[in-house]
This record gives structure tokens, C-alpha cells and sequence, in this order.
């Protein structure tokens, strides 16, 4: 049997909806990859997104800044509005999107440029510092926020992709915080990691939660379990069940829950 | 799953030695060692193609890098050159070429009889067509430029004849030249005790690459300078048009175009048009450049435009699989943090493609450099001994080109216009070897940026 997992500590301490998605369907092409997802994830929470691959979890967290715009097959449907702005409406431009959503990728991808570069450009396209010293305050206080700010300080200068897999996971998510987004979108962050970057990657995702609403995607149930405080169950395109995570992990209303948790699917 | 029987069983391993092989093993072993020898020996007819393709033209052409100089002082008198007296420098401009050659021949004479040399050449213009044909031009052009010398000794270093300049590089024998109508084995004979004398000298040929062609009779003169100056100014314009516009339609194709039938149908005709024969494009910029535009013929400008036309297939496809190759990740990243996609391209994706870029470019423009069929078309093959002027208005000047200079003058009678067609290719080699040069240093600087 699944062993009693150690819950986030912290509960749900607010109530305000962040982004509220009412009847999304995602086809690419001919495949209907999502299909009627309602889901509200609220602010100042780390809502996890767990199930087997090929579920859409990935799909869906993708539609809420638009990444999927860049595909071209990928077609949209349904509303997801953040702050009860829908983000699919003709007026949003997806860069102002994704400037107030910023997403973390499941394989480390800094930019080929010194640390430095690689937090400092989001603030620098979208003009968040006026003079050097904002930005290497920004810089300063991103790197900090990722908790690499004591190993890169001194070799700011340094490439990123010189950094070990763990830390240039961190200077992502140091990237993704500089342009102080307010959600933050992760896709498996932790994949590509071995247990201690995990660790390191999982404390920052709860510190994180004091600023942001935090969205993970997952294959590891003990990880949505460790740090989400709502999770959400994908399966075959569908949302099956909602809701605090103790309850999905302890006590799931629905068996195809029941059946991945206990590792019977998936 | 469960439905084995005993004869799906796996089969029971196979006994035998691990240090005797079997037929199979040998069997292979024997396969590869044959695709060994014949890799090899594929690599070996390239390097030694290779090796006697240059030493061919190494052999035959670096004597092109030297020529064989009189030293002669000519008595300028004024005699000739000035019967008024006044200096007047059109009465001077009368004085055709042909009033020079008296002035050289009698320099040629005073100066073997200086030397003491026992001839049998019988006159004096047998003596004096030791000198190539075209010193009376050069003595012309200097006199013109400096009129107060009139009257003077001036010493010059006047061009030998072609004929005797081959006889110092072995191309002309004495048996050759018993049977040659325009060098006769006394005069070669007299050329030989000169150069013991001192005065015929051998030196390092700059005017190879500074001089312009020069007629069928006087091949000692010939130079690349002309065909350089045509040559560099094609290669700006293709650079200058075909770089931007190839890599601006390569990243519109690439990363902004909607993948529909009317892009695959561009995409098939680039690719084909990579392939098209280069004489195709000669046609079509004689019919549309200089037929319909009205752009003179023989410009660097019209064969830039050709070039450029020729180029940009293989620009687009080199830039395309450069901004291919750029892992979708960063892409990716930047747009997350809320890039443009022009930024993303920009900032990002552009600089990491650029070492594949700048390849494919230098790859093209040296590919440009090499071309001669489309120029031929185009009348670059137009016999030019006018510099074109400076750019932009030289690019409308009659021009020729490094590759069609080379193939005007494997064209022409005289053997010492062979020399100089493998002197031209191998300065056309060097050009090629520095461009390449080029490429690997810009890659690799572009490649340490990360």
C-alpha cells in the first residue's frame, strides 16, 4: 500500500481565486487532448497537477500563459480567466501574459549567457529597472528568492549552462520570478533532478507560495504531496477530482483516484 | 501473456569457445574489414586527386610570381619627344608609343655594347625586341606624368619580352625558338649574357596583381588587377544583398510563415533552385538586368545581382537548418519570461545560429567567387584594361572577374598566357583558402560566447 504521505504543513490560508478555467477544451488537431476542465486554483497556494503521462496535465498548464499559442495545431477553447480577465480574449497580448505568468520548464534551460543575463532579462525587455543598480537589485533579489544567491554570487558573470543541473533548475525559476509574475507555472521542475536539487527545489516552491500562486505539474506523487496544498487529478484529458490535497491523498472520491494513488494505474 | 509452450521456450544457449570464432563472426569480421579497405582506399584517390591537381598547377603557375625586368637607362631626347622645345604637354601627348621605341632600342644597344657582349643579333630591332611591347607605354606614361625629365637619363625597369622571360623559366628552348618566328636563338643567346651581365633581372612579379590584361602579343605585361578589383566588388554586393535577404527570409520561413501548401511550395523551389545550372541565372540576368533594367553589361553590378540571385538558395537553406538546430528550450525560455517572439529570435535563437549562418554565407559567397558561366553571359569575358572607379559608381564600370580571366586566358595562342591562367587559379585558390580561414575564426568566436 501507498505509505502515508507527509503533508504540507502549511494549509490553505486564502481564498481568492487566482485563475478560474470553466469548460477548456485543447484539440491538436484532431485529438481532443483536453476536455471540459473546471478548475479554480487560488492565490497564494501551490495547487499540484498529478496523473499518468499523457493525461493533459501538461496541456493544461501550458493554456493558462498561452505557451500552446506556439503550436501551431493546438486550438483552444472554453475560458480561463486570471483575476476574471479572460486570457484568451483578442485584446491580450500573450507577452503581457507571460510577463504576469511565469513558468519554470521540466528540463533547465538557461539562456547561453552569464548568470547575470539570464535573470536580468526579463526585467530589462519589459523595462522593469531604469538604472544598473535596480537591476543588479532585482538580480540580487531573484537569485536570493531561488536560493542560489550564496553559490552564484561571485561568478555572475559566468555562463549559466556552466552551473550543475540543480542550480541552473533554481536560476530558471530566479529567471521566472524577476519579472515579479504572479503566478508561477512549473512543469515538472524536479524531473531532471537528483533527490537533494529536489529538496532544495521543493523549500523554495513553499517559500514561493507566500507571493505567488504556484501551479506544479508532477509524475511524483509524494512531491504533490510535500508541497501542494490543492491537488488535481488528470486522467485521459479529463479533470477526475479536485480538491486539499490531504483529502486526494488520504480519502479520494473517485476509484480512478483511488486506483493511481495506490499505483493500480498510470 | 501466459500463453508459452515448451517450443516458444527460449532456445538453449549455444555451447562452444569463446576463443575460436565461429563462421558468423568471421563472416562479419571479414565484411567490415572489407568496407575498411575500401573507405580507405576511397580517402586515398581523394588526397592523391588531390595532391596532383595542386602540384599541377603549383607547377605550372607559381612562375607567374616572377618576371623578367631589363634594366635599362634611357636617354629621354628631346629630339623626339619635344621637337619644339617648349614642354607643351599636348605637343608631348602627340608623340605616340611608336616614337618611343627608337629611345628604348637605343638604350638596348648602348647598354650591350656596355657590357661587351659579342652578339651576332643583326640590327637593332632584333636588340630591341628583347623588350616586351609594352615598355614604349610605360616610358609614355611616365614621361607624360613627369615632363620636366625631358632631356634627362632616367633609369627604368622595363618588362622583357614574353618570349625571353619563358626562356628563363624554361618554356623556351633553343630548339623552340629555331622554329619560332618571333624569338630567334641568337637573341636568346644574347638575352643569356645580359642576365650574366646584370642587366635582365628576374624579379618578384607585383604587376600580376595590380596590372590590367593585356593584348595576345605581349603576355609579359597581363596582370589579375583588373579582375581582383571586378572579383572584390561582386563579392560585396552579393554579400551586402544576399546575406540580409537570405536570412531575413529564412527566419520569416522559419519561425513566422503559417506551414501551409503556398510555404511548402517556397520551400521545394529553394531547394531546387540550389541546384539550378549557374549558366540559368547568367540568362536570366542578361534578359531582366541588362535587357529590361538597362544596366550596362560587363558592371560588377550585374554580376553581383546574378550572384546574389545564385547565393541566396544556399543561404536560406544553410540559415534555416542553423535556426533548426537551435533547441526549442530556449526558445521556449524566452518566451516564457514574456518575450516577443521577435525577441526571442533576436536575443536569443539568432545568436546561437549565427556560427551555422556565417558558414553557410562564406560557403556561398566563395562558391559566388569560383562562378564563371553566368558572368560569361553577362559579357565579363569583355577584354578590359580600364580600373573601374572607386565604389559605388565603379560598380556600373566595365569590369572582369578572377574566374573568367582564368578562362580568357587558357583561350588565347601564346603558351605564356597558360602560365599566367594557373597564377590566376592559384590566386583564386588563396582567396578561397582565406575566406574558409575566415569562416572557421568567426565560428569559433561565435561559438565562445557561451
Amino acid at each position: 500500500m501507498y505509505d502515508a504521505p507527509k503533508f504540507a504543513e502549511t494549509k490553505v490560508t486564502n481564498n481568492d481565486i487566482k485563475i478560474a478555467a470553466r469548460k477548456v477544451q485543447v484539440y491538436y488537431g484532431d485529438t481532443h487532448a483536453i476536455k471540459d476542465v473546471n478548475v479554480d486554483i487560488l492565490d497564494k497556494t501551490v495547487t499540484a497537477f498529478i496523473g499518468p503521462s499523457g493525461c493533459g496535465k501538461s496541456t493544461f498548464l501550458r493554456c493558462i500563459n498561452r505557451m500552446n499559442d506556439t503550436i501551431d495545431i493546438c486550438r483552444v477553447e472554453g475560458d480561463i480567466r486570471i483575476d476574471g480577465e479572460d486570457v484568451y480574449d483578442k485584446k491580450v497580448d500573450p507577452v503581457q501574459l507571460r510577463a504576469k505568468v511565469g513558468m519554470v520548464f521540466q528540463k533547465p534551460n538557461p539562456f547561453p549567457k552569464s548568470i547575470y543575463d539570464n535573470v536580468a532579462y526579463g526585467p530589462r525587455i519589459h523595462g522593469l529597472a531604469r538604472t544598473k543598480s535596480e537591476l543588479d537589485e532585482i538580480v540580487e533579489k531573484s537569485l536570493r528568492r531561488a536560493a542560489l544567491w550564496n553559490e552564484a554570487k561571485d561568478r555572475l558573470d559566468q555562463p549559466g549552462t556552466g552551473l550543475s543541473g540543480g542550480q541552473q533548475q533554481r536560476l530558471c525559476i530566479a529567471r521566472a520570478v524577476a519579472t515579479s509574475p504572479e503566478v508561477l507555472l512549473m512543469d515538472e521542475p524536479c524531473s531532471a533532478l537528483d533527490p537533494i536539487a529536489t529538496a532544495q527545489v521543493e523549500e523554495l516552491i513553499d517559500e514561493l507560495r507566500q507571493e505567488f500562486s504556484v501551479v506544479i505539474v508532477t509524475h511524483s506523487m509524494q512531491q504533490a504531496a510535500r508541497v501542494s496544498q490543492k491537488t488535481a487529478f488528470f486522467h485521459l484529458g479529463h479533470l477526475v477530482e479536485f480538491g486539499d490535497t490531504g483529502q486526494i491523498f488520504t480519502n479520494p472520491k473517485d476509484e480512478r483516484t483511488e486506483s493511481y494513488i495506490t499505483g493500480r494505474i498510470g | 501473456m501466459t500463453d508459452f509452450t515448451a517450443s516458444d521456450a527460449v532456445p538453449a544457449p549455444r555451447k562452444g569457445s569463446l576463443l575460436t570464432q565461429d563462421a558468423r563472426t568471421k563472416q562479419r569480421n571479414a565484411k567490415e574489414a572489407r568496407f575498411r579497405m575500401m573507405g580507405l582506399i576511397a580517402v586515398t584517390i581523394g588526397v592523391l586527386s588531390l595532391v596532383g591537381l595542386l602540384t599541377s598547377i603549383l607547377a605550372s603557375g607559381l612562375s607567374s610570381f616572377q618576371q623578367t625586368y631589363v634594366e635599362l637607362e634611357v636617354y629621354l631626347d628631346p629630339a623626339k619627344l619635344d621637337k619644339k622645345g617648349d614642354r607643351n604637354p599636348d605637343d608631348i601627348a602627340k608623340v605616340s608609343t611608336f616614337g618611343y621605341t627608337p629611345l628604348i632600342e637605343a638604350a638596348m644597344l648602348s647598354a650591350i655594347e656596355r657590357t661587351g657582349a659579342v652578339s651576332d643579333v643583326a640590327n637593332t630591332k632584333a636588340a630591341g625586341e628583347l623588350i616586351s611591347k609594352e615598355a614604349p607605354a610605360t616610358l609614355r606614361d611616365f614621361v607624360l606624368a613627369n615632363p620636366d625629365l625631358i632631356g634627362e637619363t632616367v633609369q627604368f625597369d622595363l618588362l622583357a619580352a614574353g618570349r625571353i622571360d619563358g626562356f628563363f623559366k624554361g618554356r623556351v628552348t633553343m630548339e623552340s625558338a629555331a622554329l619560332d618566328r618571333n624569338v630567334s636563338p641568337e637573341q636568346l643567346q644574347l638575352a643569356q649574357q645580359l642576365k650574366e651581365a646584370g642587366i635582365l633581372r628576374t624579379k618578384f612579379n607585383w604587376a600580376f596583381f595590380t596590372a590590367p590584361d593585356a593584348s595576345d602579343t605581349r603576355p609579359e605585361a597581363a596582370g589579375l588587377g583588373v579582375a581582383i578589383i571586378g572579383s572584390a566588388y561582386m563579392m560585396l554586393i552579393v554579400l551586402v544583398l544576399s546575406l540580409p535577404l537570405g536570412v531575413a527570409a529564412s527566419i520569416y520561413l522559419e519561425e513566422f510563415a503559417p506551414k501551409n501548401r503556398w510555404t511548402d511550395l517556397i520551400e521545394v523551389n529553394i531547394s531546387n533552385l540550389a541546384a539550378v545550372p549557374s549558366i540559368v541565372f547568367g540568362i536570366l540576368g542578361l534578359a531582366i538586368f541588362i535587357n529590361m533594367v538597362g544596366l550596362p553589361q560587363s558592371a560588377p553590378i550585374v554580376g553581383g545581382l546574378v550572384l546574389t540571385l545564385m547565393t541566396l538558395p544556399t543561404i536560406i537553406i544553410a540559415t534555416r537548418a542553423a535556426l533548426k538546430s537551435v533547441p526549442p528550450s530556449i526558445r521556449d525560455a524566452a518566451l516564457g519570461v514574456g518575450a516577443s517572439k521577435m525577441q526571442a529570435i533576436f536575443h536569443h535563437v539568432l545568436p546561437l545560429a549565427m556560427p551555422g549562418i556565417l558558414t553557410g554565407a562564406i560557403i556561398g559567397l566563395a562558391q559566388a567567387l569560383g562562378e564563371t558561366a553566368p558572368l560569361l553571359l553577362i559579357g565579363m569575358v569583355a577584354f578590359v584594361r580600364e580600373y573601374p572607379g572607386g565604389p559605388p559608381e565603379g560598380f556600373f564600370d566595365p569590369a572582369a572577374a578572377l574566374p573568367v580571366q582564368v578562362y580568357n586566358w587558357t583561350q588565347r595562342g601564346d603558351p605564356a598566357f597558360v602560365e599566367r591562367a594557373s597564377g590566376a587559379i592559384i590566386v583564386l585558390l588563396v582567396f578561397l583558402v582565406i575566406m574558409n580561414i575566415a569562416a572557421i575564426l568567426l565560428r569559433r568566436r561565435f561559438e565562445r560566447r557561451w
